[in-house]
């Protein structure tokens, strides 16, 4: 390439102005060569000054550059014709595209037919000599030269697709501003070798392009709800709780529902919202003392209960569900809590899948992340519920807080957390709460002044809140836009 | 949540004030339910219908109003008005009596046949009650909203209201095959036997749901009058000829149960909403049930029972300082009509029928905690110490996802339910030899199986994102589940991770790579006998001889290798793909 410039600028040089196909023909190098070296001349700054040419050009078609060669071909039928005259046949097949050959040296006049000789038509030469200017032509215009050919020539050639037209672009080429004999590329990197050597002293380089975005990095990305699930693991962590055991997606009624008191005719049970487990259909090994309790405070009350007063089974409480709530984890944690001697005060936490087998829309699957967090100690009043979840949201930067009276099954109080959206200007739930009724924790064991308040909510809604995702299933599962993954800023739930 | 739609000029009418939409807003929220929707008839038509059905129809504005699902008293606008007008104090709790009719009671007898499907029956009457167009739809919307809440759509305990001046006691709820059961159902120009009742009712969108009640049942229910006249078919139908209309003067009421508690508490609520309609407001005739067994039992049952509580422990629960009288004012407002005892520390609380909610102690507690408001009670903060500990699992899951993402892969997050076919037929195996998980009533393909292999899901997630620069690098750490006989619940999850590498080239290397990668972040040499190392093995998922097997300390852990491709043709993929899917169990 370099060389090809050079030439460029030596030429210039000499003759103040250059023309690139004329430079090419001259130094019988391919054009493009020349165009290359000019486009990169002018990449360097003002060294040379360019204007672009269109011109038109013919050029020989193969078959023009067989006549050129060769003779055209009502020649070469000439040619081929012996003083004594050949049978048409024959000449047709020993002359290449003697057809076209035998019509044309017959208008010129140079051949004659005996149509009435023996063995059928003869060809006889008219003239004793001819000047094949078809050849001339072509070999002519093989040069680039069109001089003394008419147009209509140019016109009939074209006709015996003998040449084509093509248009060409050159480039003039002049001195411009900065012209020099001794162009040195400017460098776009500085190198090892540049340090090494020092030449990076005496370079110059090309100035970056700050405007143009960097390369992305090769890294993976993590998956923006399990980000806010680790940041919610945080605060947990930082508030003291502990982790609990959430690894088991199948559980038994009994813990998902009869021990939390949550009646067997309850409409939480119906298929209608819960996954029962067909394959394997029934759960055991259940600790009877505590079930029998159970079923007591269901069917008949105690513990200061009036109960359901309906019958309690067994059965119902033995079918496998997909859990719906991880307060079936909290009941088995508390029974396990109950069962140590004397009571410990503990604060868990857990964050896992839920399963309901819900009518599905946008903001709605069938699965989804739970957050719950609670503490069971002596004497817990429902303004440290209050404040402990205060605490918690406060952390995630909510700091407007409002509690309404709600209804659940297994807490008394129970209250739904609403916090002011600023963006929506209104109240918005953001979560439930409430305290384990003592149905639910004096049949564990738990000492009678142990009091367990409880939280909850779903990882899916903050983040979707947070990240502006209208449709659930943008966000999790398969259908999920990877590239949303790889664009997901960190995770700060305080920042908003 | 319930959801009472009140027209909101005729709730003010009888709060006897007029309240701004956010002033009752507040109301709602101290109160403990919740203002969901300001709106009309003529909204919810033009919003669910479009504009031309919507002409018209009333642009009265309606309030709807969610309720707690245990507040059987607030389901009507009666029972609202009622819950707020003593929450404001300018209306004292009205006290519910039964009282005895001049003449003969009516009497509902009971007969054996009926344990066979539905076997409890209570009634009562409502005398002299004065219906117009807005009590009478609010008579009915309650029936259909106890139907559909306590009475868990009808299978519990079914209503039935009758026009009493139509009808000639003493009446007998008996059991009969169906092909014995003819007559005219309410709105139907012509009787039907029971069978034929089915067969048209199977089509009705409404009642077609409490067809299976008792559809295979070998007699159903029915309830006679002395002339033979049928009141109902419970839990599906009433008669016509008893059907009820505005000017109705005197109502019979049956539930018929198979809860008989929740029956008593549906009359009971009926009853205490609508007597006021009453010329004596607030009072009920009795009515006498005679068991199977001969037994007379006087409905409805209208309880009045009295709780002792302790004000300082109340105190204490809920985290104030207020005096039993200050307490005792609360829970009164609350329709819970409360003295302080004589010694000053304990509080006297009755429980009217109307509060079936109440169980316990802590529902008075909660109470008078909503009779202080929550929002003004102060906020503190428990001094329980604990040491925080993370589950091992979860504390492994998240230190290797971040590595992993650091060695360049990106996270999917796939369902942990799926289809028979995601892990049985598209994987090359057969749903027979899998331990997996089935749950027995998916309402689409997608949740038949919990799934045994993370594998499934984050194919599908490349399916999903085609459009993406390859390759494709992702991974997933979750849980899977299999069947496990030792277990309480007869399976437990398993935590496995799953990587695939997925471009124009099958990129074994590079997956081979991560399992490296991994291994070094766990500690794990490469050596045959105390370390790891892969085998050949055989897997129909995988392509043959491109399949190894992970040894760990010379336990298996999983596999890795390229995938066959019929299972990338199954998935609707089209370029080849290695994967990596081990537990991470064994590492803890």
């Amino acid at each position: 390439m370099a060389d090809f410039a050079d030439l460029v600028l030596q030429a210039v040089n000499k003759n103040g102005k250059v023309d690139t196909l004329e430079l090419s023909e001259l130094q019988e190098v391919d054009h493009q060569k020349f165009v290359g070296a000019v486009k990169s001349l002018q990449s360097l700054g003002n060294i040379i000054n360019v204007e672009q040419k269109q011109l038109k050009r013919f050029k020989l078609t193969e078959e023009g550059h067989s006549v050129a060669e060769n003779g055209s071909h009502e020649a070469r039928v000439y040619s081929n014709v012996p003083p004594e005259g050949i049978t048409q046949a024959e000449i047709m097949k020993i002359v290449p595209n003697a057809k076209v050959g035998f019509s044309k040296a017959m208008s010129a006049g140079w051949i004659k037919v005996d149509k009435q000789a023996d063995g059928g038509p003869k060809v006889f030469r008219k003239v004793e000599t001819i000047e094949d200017k078809v050849e001339k032509c072509m070999q002519q215009i093989k040069k680039m030269n069109l001089e003394n050919i008419a147009d209509s020539q140019i016109a009939e050639f074209k006709k015996r697709k003998l040449v084509s037209e093509e248009k060409v672009t050159s480039y003039i080429v002049t001195k411009g501003e900065d012209f020099t004999l001794n162009v040195s590329k400017p460098e776009v990197d500085l190198t090892a070798e540049m340090i090494a050597s020092g030449s990076w002293k005496t370079k110059n380089f090309k100035p970056y392009n700050f405007d143009a975005l960097g390369v992305p990095p090769q890294g993976g990305y993590l998956h923006p709800l399990l980000k806010v699930r680790t940041q919610f693991r945080q605060i947990f962590l930082e508030m003291g709780f502990s982790e609990m055991p959430t690894n088991s997606f199948i559980e038994s009624s009994f813990w998902n529902f009869d021990a939390l008191f949550q009646p067997q005719k309850h409409p939480a049970r119906d298929a209608h919202d819960t996954f029962f487990v067909s394959d394997p259909k029934s759960a055991s090994g259940f600790p009877m003392e505590y079930l029998e309790k159970v079923k007591k405070v269901h069917s008949e009350g105690g513990y200061g209960s009036q109960g359901y007063r309906c019958e309690w089974g067994i059965e119902e409480a033995e079918k496998n569900i997909l859990r719906t709530h991880l307060t079936a984890c909290s009941a088995r944690m508390l029974y396990k809590l109950a069962q140590q001697k004397p009571f410990k005060p503990a604060k868990y936490f857990a964050i896992d899948r839920v399963f309901r087998n819900e009518t599905l829309d946008s903001t709605h699957l069938a699965e989804f992340h739970q957050i719950e967090g609670l503490v069971a100690d002596r004497n817990l009043t429902l303004g440290d519920l209050m404040g402990i979840i205060n605490e918690f949201f406060q952390k995630l930067g909510i700091t407007k807080l409002r509690f309404k009276p709600a209804f659940n099954p297994y807490t008394e109080p129970s209250m739904e957390i609403f916090s002011y959206h600023e963006g929506l200007q209104k109240w918005v739930e953001i979560g439930n709460s409430g305290v384990f009724r003592p149905e639910m924790l004096l049949p564990m064991g738990l000492p009678e002044d142990v009091s367990v308040i409880a939280w909850g909510l779903s990882t899916e809604r903050p983040t979707m809140i947070k990240y502006k995702v209208n449709n659930i299933r943008d966000l999790v599962g398969p259908k999920v836009d990877l590239q949303m993954v790889y664009d997901n800023p960190i995770c700060r739930l305080d920042k908003h | 949540m319930p959801t009472v739609a009140v027209k909101r000029d005729e709730l003010f009418q009888l709060l006897g004030k007029t309240y701004t939409d956010e002033e009752f807003d507040q109301l709602c929220f101290d109160f403990g339910v919740e203002l969901d929707e300001i709106t009309s008839e003529k909204e919810q038509i033009e919003r669910e219908q479009g504009k031309e059905k919507a002409s018209g129809a009333s642009d009265v504005v309606e309030y709807k109003i969610d309720v707690p699902a245990n507040r059987y008293d607030i389901l009507c606008i009666e029972g609202i008005s009622r819950g707020l007008l003593v929450f404001l104090e300018k209306l004292k709790a009205p006290r519910y009596t039964t009282v005895e009719p001049s003449g003969e009671k009516q009497r509902l007898t009971i007969l054996p046949s009926t344990g066979q499907v539905r076997p409890h029956a209570v009634a009562a009457v409502l005398r002299n009650i004065t219906f117009n167009q807005e009590r009478y739809k609010s008579f009915i919307d309650l029936q259909e909203k106890l139907h559909q809440n306590l009475c868990r759509r009808r299978s519990l305990v079914a209503i039935g209201t009758h026009d009493l001046d139509t009808l000639k006691g003493p009446f007998t709820y008996d059991a009969k095959p169906p092909a014995d059961i003819k007559f005219q159902p309410l709105n139907q120009t012509k009787e039907f036997t029971a069978p034929e009742l089915m067969e048209l009712y199977s089509k009705d969108a409404h009642l077609k749901q409490y067809l299976p009640i008792i559809q295979d049942k070998p007699v159903y229910p029915v309830i006679y009058d002395s002339n033979k006249v049928i009141l109902s078919m419970p839990p599906v139908i009433n008669g016509n000829h008893s059907k009820i209309t505005v000017n109705t003067k005197n109502v019979f009421i049956e539930c018929t149960a198979t809860d008989l508690h929740k029956a008593k508490t549906t009359l009971d609520t009926i009853v205490t909403m609508f007597s006021v309609y009453c010329e004596k407001q607030f009072t009920v005739e009795a009515a006498e049930v005679i068991q199977p067994d001969g037994t007379k039992i006087n409905y409805p049952s209208l309880p009045y029972r009295f709780e002792e509580v302790n004000v300082e422990r109340i105190n204490k629960q809920v985290g104030i300082d207020i005096t039993a009288e200050q307490m005792a004012k609360y829970l009164t407002k609350m329709c819970l009509v409360t003295e302080p005892l004589k010694d000053g520390q304990n509080l006297k609380v009755e429980i009217p029928p109307t509060r079936a909610d109440i169980l316990h102690g802590c529902d008075i507690m909660e109470d008078v905690a909503i009779g202080y408001g929550f929002n003004n009670i102060k906020k503190t903060i428990p001094d329980t110490n604990c040491i925080a500990n993370q589950f091992p699992l979860n504390k492994l899951t998240d230190l290797l996802r971040q590595e992993i993402a650091g060695a360049g892969f990106t996270e999917a997050l796939t369902f942990a339910l799926c289809s028979k076919d995601d892990i049985a037929g598209k994987l090359g195996n057969k749903i027979e030899d899998i331990p997996a998980v089935h749950i027995a009533n998916p309402k689409t393909l997608e949740f038949q199986v919990a799934r045994t292999t993370l594998l499934p899901g984050v194919l599908k997630t490349v399916y999903n994102n085609q459009n993406m620069p390859l390759p494709l690098k992702l991974f997933e750490i979750s849980d899977v589940v299999y069947q496990d006989p030792t277990k309480d619940v007869g399976s437990r999850n398993e935590r496995r991770l799953c990587a695939i590498h997925y471009n124009k080239t099958s990129g074994f290397e590079v997956i081979h790579g991560l399992l490296d990668r991994v291994m070094k972040l766990l500690e794990i040499p490469y050596d045959k006998t105390n370390g790891y190392y892969i085998k050949a093995s055989d897997d129909s998922t995988y392509f043959p001889g491109r399949c190894a097997e992970i040894m760990v300390n010379g336990q298996s852990i999983g596999r890795l290798g390229t995938l066959h491709p019929d299972v990338i043709t199954k998935f609707d993929l089209n370029q080849p793909c290695s994967a990596l899917d081990i537990n991470i169990e064994y590492f803890l």
